[in-house]
């Protein structure tokens, strides 16, 4: 029983760009072989009726509430979820109370991740102590504890002579450093975008230019340390240009952007709806479509969930006080096939940017259909319509912004090294 | 008489009609606070809760006379001293409320939406007395009363409203209230009081106060708060007098029949010079004030309308 046959599925393959009908083997865990005719023998066979059969989503940049506020979400929880949003590999983010910031608590997390989540669970770890900005955390035996990564998350290091530092220790173990490009002094305070909705609503707002240069910032710091980076979310169109000059001179540098920012804009937040408050704040039409461009020209690399749970008290509040964040490990896939309905993105270059891409800058074997790659495989089918109830989430969390909202596409079942980890009922 | 809604909450959600419904109910109820009765019933029964979690003198005083001239048992709860210390949520104070059994709820609170909450969960007539920087509809309506009066009607007057607009909630009212009108606003201040993308909202925006109030039927000031003088937004004190200040020399720049409103309380010598503020030919500040209480007692009287029809089926 350990060779299993797809037939009949639709195959996106995100490093050919291809989307074709074909067979898919997976043996022993990894891909043995696929081919358009001519299906091999095996013991199980699975008929996917002409779905589509992609890589299992990796996921940069999740955040589960362990160590500190298990209520809202738990490795248990937050694993079921991923399962259920094809979701295969998380990279979970280290701004946990306290901050995973030593090798010995990434260690506890680490195995508590591995004991109750059904996918692969990879943990970040904080650049600098307590995510304070002031001093660099102990990188070496972090990355020998697992430490996929290092980011102090939306804590900006705001001294430059500690990020430079920092980045130039981490270059020397090829650590990889993922940083939020926001400018500290413009954008404290704000909970949304300057412009005319957020004069209107009487919100204390950020210009958009604080992420531009956020980035012009780190970058400087990258021609000077040839640090490896990751900009965690990129939302505007004036940051675009920095990013293209920054990778055409060769620095080592990718950029990710959030589901929210691809699939809605500032005007959602309508009535001060506190489920839309994210971090940065949503941004005008103009930019949610530059960076949907930039995604299909391969600019930005990554698309996350940026998962980032909140209980009922803390959204309940007036929209300044209330937490920022929204869960998206379930309806990272259906929130991203509207950009594929809305034929703005075709299957494979999503699952580039879902998969491939994020794998790549991690050093995985997966986000491929490649023999020889890890059978981490989502099947789903792109056009079964439903109304999320935010309530039938696998999430401890609720605070999603599609409550309610009509979407297209539903995991089928998700495989983590060939094992079903979900099926739908 | 056309006000289908069951809050106040802004401007924003307002028809025309609805303005000129809650004006012209008004008018009446400026002849009765002439009266010497100044006594109606239009509230009787009803139980008022004025909740001000921001310190408030005369918007709170304005809406305790304009609840009490219509008959309605008025309790004022001052909760900056009171629960929110305790740590209790806005929702939680609704749902405490909601068991007292209030009829109207008049709310400022210091947090841009925190009323719109609010009236998401209580189960009577909610007035937003003012909320961050969001709105503040009955000071918008109070000035349009005013000038309605002082110039006969609302269309097509040339309006300056000068100041700190980045911060207030009074500018935003104005501006829409205004608009929906059909009167020309302009705004007037420096581009660090002036919030982003102004110039969307249909208004012409200066810099230069002179230039700004060239022509204008109306002149409003607003205030500048004491915490946004030092360094912040504008160098002093004295250089926004200097070049933002209302004086005689600029005054010169607008109509000769052109009113000076300020929605108070006022900084003499800082936004405004105190003998223009005092000049009777000029200002209307004081008949800003008698208009509030009337058209607060309009506003809820119009809601307790709806309500009692809501209650009957």
């Amino acid at each position: 029983m350990t060779r299993t046959l797809f037939i009949d599925a639709r195959l996106i393959d995100p490093e050919a760009g291809t989307d074709a009908p074909g067979w898919l083997l997976i043996d022993k865990g990894v891909i043995a072989g696929r081919g358009a005719e001519g299906a091999p023998q095996a013991d199980t066979v699975v008929d996917c009726g002409g779905h589509c059969l992609a890589p299992g989503i990796v996921d940069i940049g999740v955040k589960v509430c362990e160590p500190g506020e298990r209520h809202k979400e738990s490795y248990r929880s937050a694993g079921l979820a991923a399962a259920a949003g094809g979701v295969t590999t998380m990279a979970t983010r280290p701004d946990t109370l306290p901050a995973i910031d030593s090798p010995e608590v990434l260690e506890f997390v680490a195995r508590r991740a591995n004991e109750a989540a059904p996918v692969n669970v990879l943990v970040m770890a904080a650049l600098t102590k307590g995510r304070q900005g002031r001093e660099m955390t102990e990188i070496g035996f972090l990355m020998d504890a697992g430490a996929v990564a290092f980011t102090d998350c939306d804590h900006v290091v705001t001294d430059t002579k500690v990020l430079s530092r920092a980045l130039s220790y981490a270059r020397s173990l090829g650590a990889l450093v993922i940083g939020h490009p926001q400018d500290p002094g413009l954008s404290a305070g704000a909970a949304a975008t300057s412009g005319k909705f957020a004069s209107l609503r009487g919100l204390p707002a950020v210009s958009p230019m604080a992420e531009r240069m956020g980035l012009d910032r780190d970058i400087a710091l990258l021609e000077m340390t040839g640090a490896r980076y990751h900009a965690d979310q990129i939302t505007t169109a004036r940051a675009l240009p920095a990013l293209q000059r920054a990778k055409r001179n060769g620095l080592d540098i990718t950029a990710g952007t959030s589901i929210h920012h691809l699939t809605l804009n500032e005007l959602d937040v309508s009535d001060y709806r506190t489920f839309f408050k994210v971090k940065p704040p949503l941004r005008a039409e103009e930019d949610r479509q530059a960076v949907i461009e930039a995604l299909r020209e391969g600019l930005i690399d990554t698309i996350s969930s940026m998962h980032t749970p909140q209980d009922e008290e803390s959204k309940r509040l007036p929209f300044e006080e209330a937490a920022s964040g929204a869960v998206a490990l379930e309806t990272l896939l259906p929130a991203a096939l509207r950009l594929y309905h809305a034929e703005a993105l075709d299957l494979p270059t999503l699952f580039r940017a879902m998969a491939l891409n994020p794998a790549r800058r991690l050093g995985l074997a997966s986000g491929r259909l490649a023999v020889g790659a890890p059978a981490d495989l989502v099947l789903f089918d792109p056009h079964k319509p439903f109304v999320l109830d935010r309530f039938a989430l696998k999430s401890k969390s609720k605070n999603t912004p599609f409550d309610g909202a009509r979407l297209q596409g539903r995991v089928l079942a998700t495989y983590v090294a060939g094992t079903v980890v979900h099926e739908a009922e | 008489m056309s006000f289908p809604h069951a809050h106040l909450l802004g401007i924003e959600p307002l028809a025309p009609e609805n303005i000129t419904a809650i004006l012209d109910l008004a008018e009446e109820y400026v002849t009765l606070n002439r009266s010497d009765t100044k006594h109606g019933d239009a509230l009787a029964g009803l139980t008022q809760i004025n909740m001000f979690f921001e310190a408030s003198t005369r918007t709170q005083a304005s809406f305790e006379l304009a609840g009490k001239r219509l008959g309605a048992d008025v309790m004022n709860m001052a909760m900056q001293a009171s629960s929110l210390k305790k740590g209790e949520t806005l929702i939680d104070t609704a749902l405490t409320l909601n068991a007292m059994h209030p009829d109207l709820l008049v709310v400022r609170h210091p947090q841009s939406g925190a009323v719109d909450l609010l009236a998401q969960k209580v189960r009577c007539a909610v007035l937003n007395a003012g909320d961050g920087r969001h709105e503040h509809p009955t000071q918008a309506l109070l000035d349009a009363l005013t000038i309605r009066r002082a110039k006969g009607r609302l269309h097509r007057l040339n309006i300056a409203i000068c100041g700190d607009i980045a911060h207030s909630r009074v500018a935003r009212s104005n501006i829409l209230l205004l608009g929906r009108m059909e009167s020309r606003v302009r705004l007037i201040g420096p581009p660090t009081l002036m919030p982003a993308g102004i110039e969307e909202f249909g208004v012409e925006v200066y810099d230069d106060m002179r230039a700004g109030l060239d022509g204008v039927d109306v002149v409003m000031m607003l205030r500048l708060q004491k915490e946004r003088m030092d360094g912040g937004f504008i160098p002093s004190e004295r250089e926004y007098y200097h070049r933002y200040g209302l004086d005689a020399e600029k005054l010169g720049y607008a109509k000769p029949d052109a009113i000076v409103m300020h929605p108070g309380p006022m900084n003499r010598g800082v936004e405004i010079d105190g003998e223009i503020a005092d000049d009777i030919n000029r200002s209307v500040i004081q008949d800003q004030v008698e208009m509030g209480v009337a058209v607060r007692m309009a506003a809820m009287d119009l809601l307790a309308r709806n309500l009692r029809a809501r209650r009957a089926g």
